[in-house]
């Protein structure tokens, strides 16, 4: 055990108890104030294993402007102060959320664990560098990710027409 | 174009790597803990005297003394403000959600202070008999950290708002909130031109890059849109919707007092320096000394402990910059702001990365190897041919911007009609110069009741009664 090991286990502990807060409490702005917290050290867990690159891009990406559009859309809505009843989930609900999230970490345990569970990795001399990232995304996986692009120009396009859409019915009527 | 293209011409290789070129190998624990402290003691003596140099410049604008009593030349205002303010009552509305609503402004406060971390302040120098770099530390991703670090301040302000439980700080920690995110996309795209010039994200790097030619010059158009995007991050005006005291009262920090509004002040005033240092070691190419300074003496000026004082004038005259502006500029409208952000900053600061791409990559002969040799300098042809395209690119849609914007102006310039009734919308509209007020007429409502016509001195008024029924 290193300080580098206590820290990941303190690290990843925090990230799942905040995960698992965010999906049950029952005020609405907390939930997405733990699901910050839970996107944050996960954050920190990519930068405890020494991908700093990483685990910035993923600070300035969720953290800096995903969960912020998340609490900027509650607050333009509906985001009262204390707790919600009315956005509990009905029981049967609940159940299948927790079987659905029980049978996805097994299905991720059993792909993953295989694959990279015995591989040693020395953290203390990094092997990979900001430039390899960008040449392992802009070379071998560059279709990939042009697709991931399209498809999130997609998702934008589509969010603008549905609301496009809804907007035009709402004046017609 | 040409001071550019020359430019581009000097720059030449590409650094051979993007990790720091700060050396840590030399700095045990204790001295990076003394360095911490020097920074944040560094900067909370910046915010005391930043405050009172604001005050005292805008009052010079204003042609007034501003702050002269407390000390020599009101120096110790600050103090005694700081001071008054920690002895106030501290306030906790009924409706707040307490834990965030303490919570805000200490992640206002202290995020402020992270970025510091990185900024390069001056070269090695002998520190109690290690040879250590002025810098706390340098990450090969550092000015995304900065980035990064920004963007978690913001939920200082949008928490502060909402855990208020009151509609003005609701609105203006939206508001706050919407300026800031929109305004970092534009300025996280002018700082990739920097990126590309210089080859690495690592502040230390991308000031040794600069020890020929400073970014300003090459990255000019990235250096215009920091600037705006700069003042537009710090809710600072032209840009402080979010505590425009017209509208919102006091912004996100209506219902603060005390100690907890001392410290978004605090904030504030180190994000101002947060932003202007970026920019001095970005573009005005850090610690480094000025151009003729730096020749004096084989360099003399240009090493070690004097780099503290070249970090401090350039990051002081962004400081008064912003001051200025204050100064000068009034308030900018809510729509306007946003739409200079999204549908003029972004898409041109986007279009220039693409240029600068294709001018680094024609620099690093990607598109051939051919020269012109013009006097003692040399060119690469493919720089100079996509550096011509772009100029003409640019001048070509200014021109037509331009044509465009006199036709609308010519539009709109329809002169306004001569005569005016000044109760056609059914209240007083005053007349625009030049307009006269049509003759009243006698009866100007049915059903009995009339107008009356008064002659005085040769102007006729009319005195329209109101049918109260």
């Amino acid at each position: 055990m290193t300080i580098r090991d206590i820290v990941f286990v303190v690290v990843g502990v925090i990230t799942a108890l905040s995960g698992l807060l965010a999906v049950s409490t029952r005020h609405v702005v907390h939930a997405a104030l733990w699901l910050l917290v839970c996107l944050g050290s996960l954050a920190g867990c990519y930068i405890v294993l020494g991908q700093e690159l990483v685990g910035i891009v993923q600070l300035l990406v969720y953290v800096g402007a995903i969960v912020v559009l998340v609490l900027f859309a509650l607050m333009l809505t509906r985001a009262p102060i204390g707790p919600q009843p009315d956005v509990d989930a009905p029981a049967w609900q609940r159940l299948a959320a927790t079987l659905l999230g029980a049978a996805t970490t097994v299905l991720l345990a059993l792909t993953a664990l295989p694959v990279v569970g015995r591989e040693q990795v020395d953290l203390d001399t990094p092997v990979v560098s900001t430039q390899q990232i960008a040449s392992g995304i802009f070379g071998t996986w560059v279709w990939p990710f042009e697709l991931l692009s399209v498809l999130l120009l997609v998702a934008l396009v589509g969010a603008f027409a549905v609301s496009r859409t809804v907007l035009r019915r709402r004046s017609r009527s | 174009m040409t001071l550019s293209s020359a430019a581009y011409g000097l720059l030449g290789a590409l650094p051979a790597t993007d990790n720091p070129s700060a050396d840590f190998s030399d700095t045990p624990w204790w001295v990076a803990l003394i360095k911490a402290l020097v920074i944040f003691v560094y900067l909370l003596i910046s915010t005391l005297l930043v405050i009172w140099f604001e005050r005292r410049i805008i009052g010079r604008m204003q042609q007034r003394p501003g702050p002269n009593r407390n000390g020599p030349f009101g120096l110790l205002q600050t103090l005694a403000d700081g001071a008054k303010l920690m002895l106030k009552e501290d306030i906790t509305p009924a409706k707040a959600d307490k834990i965030i609503y303490l919570l805000a402004p200490l992640i206002a406060g202290t995020m402020a202070f992270v970025s510091f971390a990185i900024i390069p302040f001056g070269g090695e120098v002998w520190m109690f008999g290690h040879r250590t770099p002025l810098q706390l530390t340098d990450v090969p991703v550092a000015v995304l950290l900065v980035l990064a670090v920004a963007s978690v301040g913001v939920y200082g302000i949008i928490l502060a708002g909402w855990s208020s439980g009151s509609t003005y700080p609701l609105l203006g920690g939206l508001r706050s909130t919407a300026q800031v995110i929109s305004y970092e996309i534009a300025m996280g795209l002018s700082l990739v031109a920097i990126f590309l010039f210089s080859g690495s994200m690592s502040t230390s790097q991308i000031v040794a890059a600069q020890s020929s030619l400073w970014y300003i010059l090459p990255a000019f158009f990235s250096f215009a849109v920091y600037v705006i995007t700069m003042v537009g991050e710090t809710n600072r005006l032209p840009f402080d919707l979010a505590e425009g005291e017209g509208e919102l009262t006091g912004g996100f920090h209506t219902e603060y007092s005390s100690m907890r509004f001392a410290m978004f002040f605090l904030g504030e005033y180190i994000n101002m320096f947060t932003v202007a240092a970026l920019a001095t070691t970005m573009f005005l190419g850090g610690w480094q000394a000025p151009p003729f300074i730096a020749a004096i003496n084989n360099g003399m000026f240009n090493h070690g402990w004097w780099g503290i004082l070249w970090f401090t004038i350039k990051m002081w005259i962004f400081i008064f910059g912003f001051v200025w502006l204050r100064g000068s500029l009034p308030r900018t409208r809510y729509d306007q702001f946003m739409r200079f952000g999204w549908k003029f900053l972004i898409p041109i600061t986007l279009a220039w990365v693409v240029a600068v791409a294709f001018i680094r990559g024609a620099q690093l002969g990607f598109l051939g190897e051919g020269t012109v040799t013009v006097g003692p300098l040399g060119f690469n042809t493919s720089t100079l041919v996509i550096v011509a395209v772009v100029a003409v690119i640019a001048l070509a849609v200014a021109w037509v911007w331009d044509g465009r914007r006199e036709a609308r102006l010519a539009a709109e310039q329809v002169s306004p009609p001569e005569e005016i009734d000044p109760f056609a919308g059914g209240h007083p509209v005053p007349p625009l110069p030049g307009q006269r007020l049509r003759e009243p007429s006698v009866a100007l409502t049915a059903g009995g009741s009339s107008g009356e016509s008064v002659v005085s001195g040769g102007t006729v008024t009319a005195v329209k009664e109101e049918d109260h029924g």
